[in-house]
């Protein structure tokens, strides 16, 4: 397979031949696909995922921890969507994690609220967060019968450590949420993590191990090992895992090099950039 | 009464081809076999690289073909991915314990297991019909998340010794049971004591997308035997083995690239004439002790004649006869 001299990640993904391609949204459903950055900032991918899904006419669930809506909505502007025309007309269920945490302290208790854990003094699970998904997610009456597959994307994960919910608790949500929205309802789930790498956080390890196993397709984005550089912003390595239909080759591995601009990313076999050839 | 069993290591063997496709079913059949011949825990560790949901399903695929019922207490996939690839024969003789839709009671529809999944181990130890049967645990990990170690490790004792009942009059086949461990999920203490309880220990790893299983056996009052078998899972989940790594880890030469002579371009001369190799050989060596130098010193002869002192004096050489050391009272 001849990895193409720059394109786009979409181009990437579909020109590998593989049976389980991811993106092309009509063929391959129900898969979780982990994004995860290590020295390096993921969140291009968790944008072009974002703006992938809308413009491929699908229902989206973003739980934006983040960043706040209108980060991504300038974003996703200069990527060719509107945030905020998707979600006024129903196609995009925004939960902005920053604004909504303060309203859980100003409710009253009664009140579910999905970052509910944030108000519990030892950590306890994250089924709020999963209702509130899956009341995004499910199936409505006719007027949502036009949006294509649900899709589920968070960013990201690891911030929940760092708000004191266990690994295990994120590992049961994420379980739960594949339950359903991969399995029940046929759709798709991103999710981004950070790996720690040499900082040794064991909670991070399990849960960015427990997602690896739970994932499909792995898509690691990593700084160069040689430090910072003008024209190549770092390298990724896909990795496809269980597959479905097994093949007797097991060339699951990839890495390529990237480029962020402006409105695009752009990819290139290692050391293929065109700045250094 | 398990057959003695033919273990080979992984090294290169030279056979006819025909003979190799027999070799390599009997290896297929001797590693799977081997596998499940013991009663007990088997355990799995695989790793995000090298996964082993594929093994496992191959082993159950295995003995639901001798005639076993197999149950899956299934904690990751759900029912339909784990079907998928069984063909029908294999799919009637499983029984999927579905602990994946609702493990933790979230949706408080009555449909997920009542005794959650402590409850539900605990019940595959209690069985009915007295036929073999496999028990397979997809995944150990997901229960070692959410359940204490001890508990675990005690359950999976007990599951793993049904034979071993003292109210059972009647003798009860041996219990396999499969477990599926992620080892970058947990430390060294819980998988070393999973990794106490197991019969037959696989790691799976590979390399040059080649998977390998390096099997660790510990049969009762034996010595534990390692075995390393380079493997491939096909479509079916039958199982396909190597003989060895795959070809570019292997140390051939390539024969299409002929091989460069590194000493055709030097500045300086590496190579010996014909005189100068025999001038070479013929030399001894100064303090080799050759059979001539030692007949030499055994033999005192003339040759070994006193060495002499030739002393030329200078001009202002004090020259005095006398022995210094005289006047010393030794």
């Amino acid at each position: 397979m001849l990895a193409p001299a720059e394109g786009g990640l979409l181009d990437l993904l579909e020109s590998s031949q593989r049976p389980c391609v991811l993106l092309k949204v009509p063929r391959k459903q129900g898969k979780l696909t982990l994004l995860c950055d290590a020295k390096t900032d993921g969140s291009f991918l968790v944008h072009h995922f974002l703006s992938f899904y809308l413009k491929a006419n699908c229902k989206v669930c973003f739980v934006a921890l983040i960043q706040s809506f209108s980060h991504y909505n300038i974003v996703g502007q200069k990527l060719g969507v509107s945030l905020t025309t998707a979600r006024e007309r129903g196609q995009l269920v925004f939960l902005e994690g920053l604004k909504s945490s303060v309203d859980v302290f100003f409710r009253s208790q009664e009140e579910p609220h999905p970052l509910q854990f944030l108000r519990e003094a030892n950590t306890g699970n994250l089924q709020p967060l999963f209702e509130f998904v899956r009341e995004a997610l499910k199936p409505g009456d006719n007027a949502e019968a036009a949006w294509r597959c649900p899709v589920l994307l968070v960013d990201d994960l690891s911030v929940l450590l760092s708000l004191g919910v266990g690994a295990v608790a994120v590992l049961d949500f994420i379980h739960y949420c594949r339950a359903t929205v991969c399995c029940e309802l046929k759709g798709n789930i991103v999710t981004l993590v950070h790996d720690s790498g040499d900082a040794e956080d064991e909670e991070n390890d399990v849960l960015l191990n427990g997602l690896s196993h739970q994932s499909h397709l792995i898509l690691r984005a990593e700084g160069l090992a040689t430090g910072f550089c003008r024209d190549v912003h770092g390298q990724l390595r896909i990795l496809w895992r269980r597959p479905s239909q097994l093949t007797a080759q097991r060339d699951r591995s990839l890495t390529y090099q990237y480029k962020i601009q402006d409105k695009s990313v752009s990819f290139f076999a290692k050391g293929m950039s065109p700045a250094v050839l | 009464m398990p057959r003695p069993f033919h273990l080979e290591g992984a090294e290169q063997l030279s056979v006819t081809p025909s003979e190799s496709v027999r070799r390599g079913a009997e290896r297929e059949l001797e590693m799977l076999e081997s596998l499940l011949a013991l009663g007990g825990l088997v355990l799995l560790r695989d790793s995000v690289e090298w996964e082993g949901r594929s093994l496992l399903k191959a082993l159950i695929k295995k003995s639901a073909a001798c005639g076993e019922q197999v149950h899956i207490l299934g904690c990751e996939v759900s029912e339909e991915e784990f079907r998928e690839g069984f063909d029908s024969h294999v799919n009637s003789r499983l029984v999927y314990h579905d602990l994946f839709r609702d493990p933790l009671n979230w949706s408080k529809t009555g449909e997920a297991l009542p005794e959650g999944p402590l409850g539900a181990l605990r019940a595959m130890c209690r069985r009915t019909n007295p036929g073999p049967v496999t028990i397979a645990l997809d995944s150990l990990s997901w229960l070692l998340l959410h359940l204490p170690c001890t508990t675990l490790c005690q359950t999976l004792h007990a599951l793993s010794h049904q034979d071993s009942c003292p109210g059972n009059s009647t003798p009860v086949e041996p219990v396999h049971v499969l477990g599926l461990l992620h080892e970058e999920l947990h430390g060294p203490g819980p998988v070393g004591a999973l990794s106490s309880l197991a019969q037959a220990e696989v790691t799976l790893s590979g390399a040059m997308g080649q998977a390998s299983a390096h099997i660790l056996y510990r049969r009762p009052r034996q010595r534990p035997t390692h075995q390393t078998q380079w493997f491939s899972i096909l479509p079916d989940f039958s199982l396909d083995l190597q003989r060895g790594p795959p070809l570019e880890l292997q140390r051939h030469p390539d024969p299409h690239t002929p091989p460069v002579d590194p000493t055709t371009q030097l500045t300086f001369n590496l190579h010996l004439s014909k005189e100068e190799k025999e001038a070479k050989d013929s030399l001894t060596l100064p303090f080799q002790f050759s059979s001539e130098k030692q007949q030499a010193l055994l033999r005192p002869g003339p040759s070994q004649a006193t060495s002499r002192i030739f002393y030329e004096p200078d001009a202002y050489d004090d020259l005095d006869q006398e022995d210094p050391d005289d006047d010393l009272d030794v």
